[in-house]
């Protein structure tokens, strides 16, 4: 039987009982919860579930996502973020009036943007981006570091990426698809951040992480803002 | 009964003891998932790419997700030279591969997708089509997707009258006496179904019951192999 947080591999059982639950990658076989796919079980009160460590990015309710513009159809966009389906962004759900016959002069082929996913279907992802935050992107850079490596970024409650934008001054968007966009107020300051974000990526699974990026950033020639206050600013899918 | 004329292993295994086998998982870094599974002198690497939107689209389909699996030697995995490219021989082990595979994984939650799994042999002393199973499944747990459970695969044969565990190559080879017969043979983790079982020679139906449950115990021992390499991934180490 699977140790409180430990990776589970497809047909292992997790926990013998009929009290538990299975809930995401999780089923149950007689009496015993098993793992239905592989990653980290976790155990939350009576509820089972197993959070994937590796694979390509799922798409889920709430998360934001940067993708680009692949499609323009009669009341949409079509957006890849790199899943498995290409999401939907329908002309209702963006903050401003457009005309359904120059939709190009809104968000023409190409274009990224930072969009929330509003409903996850088995037919594909519904996009909004009606709320502050979600946009266009103009300027900036965009860099990709897997969607496994997010709740590295990102931090407890937000904590690594408040560190890196006090540090550096730059905003950072962190997309839960493992995208990042970058937007400094010259390219010194979007390439140093963008040498931190990588730097974490890299180093994702090294315990004491927050010490060793304080460290990076200080050899960058930057000062490290202490005792900020966190506020939770793009942190849904942060590390649990 | 007569005594049989292999009697001793080549290599001095028991009958039934496993080539000395090595796992590892997350060995390409730009796959969704990667694994390769080495027994003796057979090697596979799998890769996972997907799931991914399928295309041409009439080969979609609307109420789930299909696996396509590849599988291929390298031309220089064996003592002479394989044309490299697809042919029939490897055309049908993908298609194999690909419907023992099915059993295991669970795509209705991406209709209209694709998950494709590319099996390729650097090395070859016999098993191929076995190690690239192993291989492969470890390659779509890594890849995250939806798994009832594993899937484990081993050939069983027999040399002359003698059964035997993991075949390689010079008793696929046996002619003398009753010959070889080779029995590839997969079996899933939790339930020990039968997903594959192919035969390729000549067996009594009493000896190939014995020949599935010594393949059944083996394949115990290769699960142990390949839970050990997908638990020491480190994890968050793929992008």
């Amino acid at each position: 039987m699977a140790e409180k947080r430990q990776l589970v591999i497809p047909g292992e059982t997790i926990i013998s009982g009929n009290e538990f639950l299975p809930g995401d990658g999780a089923y149950r076989d007689g009496v015993e919860v098993v793992a239905g796919r592989y990653g980290i079980a976790n155990i939350f009160e009576k509820h089972v579930r197993v959070v994937p460590v590796s694979g390509a990015y799922y798409p889920r309710r709430g998360n934001t996502i940067i993708g680009t513009i692949v499609d323009i159809t009669f009341n949409g966009w079509l957006i890849d973020f790199g899943g498995a389906q290409n999401a939907f962004l329908p002309v209702s759900e963006v903050p401003r009036y457009v005309n359904k016959n120059e939709m190009a002069e809104f968000l023409d082929f190409g274009e990224s943007v930072i969009v929330k996913v509003w409903d996850v279907k088995s037919r594909g992802v519904d996009a909004s981006m009606k709320m502050r935050g979600f946009g266009k992107i103009e300027g900036g850079l965009i860099i990709s570091i897997g969607p496994n490596k997010v709740p590295r970024v990102i931090g407890r409650e937000g904590s690594m990426v408040k560190m890196i934008k006090g540090a550096t001054g730059s905003d950072v968007t962190v997309g839960q698809n493992g995208k990042v966009w970058i937007s400094g107020k010259d390219t010194d300051s979007e390439v140093a951040t963008r040498k931190i974000i990588e730097f974490i990526a890299d180093n994702a699974t090294i315990t004491g992480l927050t010490e060793k990026v304080e460290n990076f950033i200080k050899d960058l020639g930057l000062k490290v803002e202490s005792g900020v206050e966190v506020i939770a600013e793009n942190t849904d899918g942060g590390e649990e | 009964m007569a005594k049989s004329l292999y009697e001793k292993r080549f290599d001095g295994r028991t009958i039934s003891e496993v080539r000395p086998m090595i796992a590892k998982v997350g060995i390409v870094p730009s796959a969704d998932g990667s694994a390769s599974f080495e027994t003796g002198g057979t090697k596979a690497i799998a890769v996972v790419r997907g799931p991914r939107t399928l295309h041409p689209q009439h080969l979609q389909n609307a109420q789930t997700g299909i696996l396509r699996v590849q599988y291929g030697m390298m031309p220089f995995s064996v003592w002479d030279r394989i044309r490299p490219g697809p042919n029939r021989r490897s055309e049908e082990i993908g298609k194999v591969c690909e419907w023992a595979l099915s059993s295991v994984v669970d795509l209705s939650g991406f209709p209209n997708t694709v998950v494709d799994v590319f099996i390729q042999i650097p090395k070859a002393d016999a098993g191929t089509r076995v190690a690239g199973l192993n291989a492969a499944a470890m390659a779509l747990a890594h890849a995250g997707l939806p798994m009832k459970q594993m899937l484990t695969a081993i050939a069983v044969g027999k040399a002359d009258k003698t059964l035997l565990v993991d075949v390689d190559k010079a008793e696929e080879d046996f002619h003398d006496g009753e010959g070889a017969t080779d029995i590839p043979m997969a079996v899933t983790s939790r339930t020990k179904e039968i997903a594959l079982l192919q035969l390729d020679g000549k067996i009594s139906p009493s000896e190939l019951s014995e020949a599935i449950e010594m393949g059944k115990k083996a394949c115990d021992d290769i699960l142990k192999v390949q839970m050990a390499a997908l638990k020491s991934v480190t994890g968050e180490d793929n992008e």
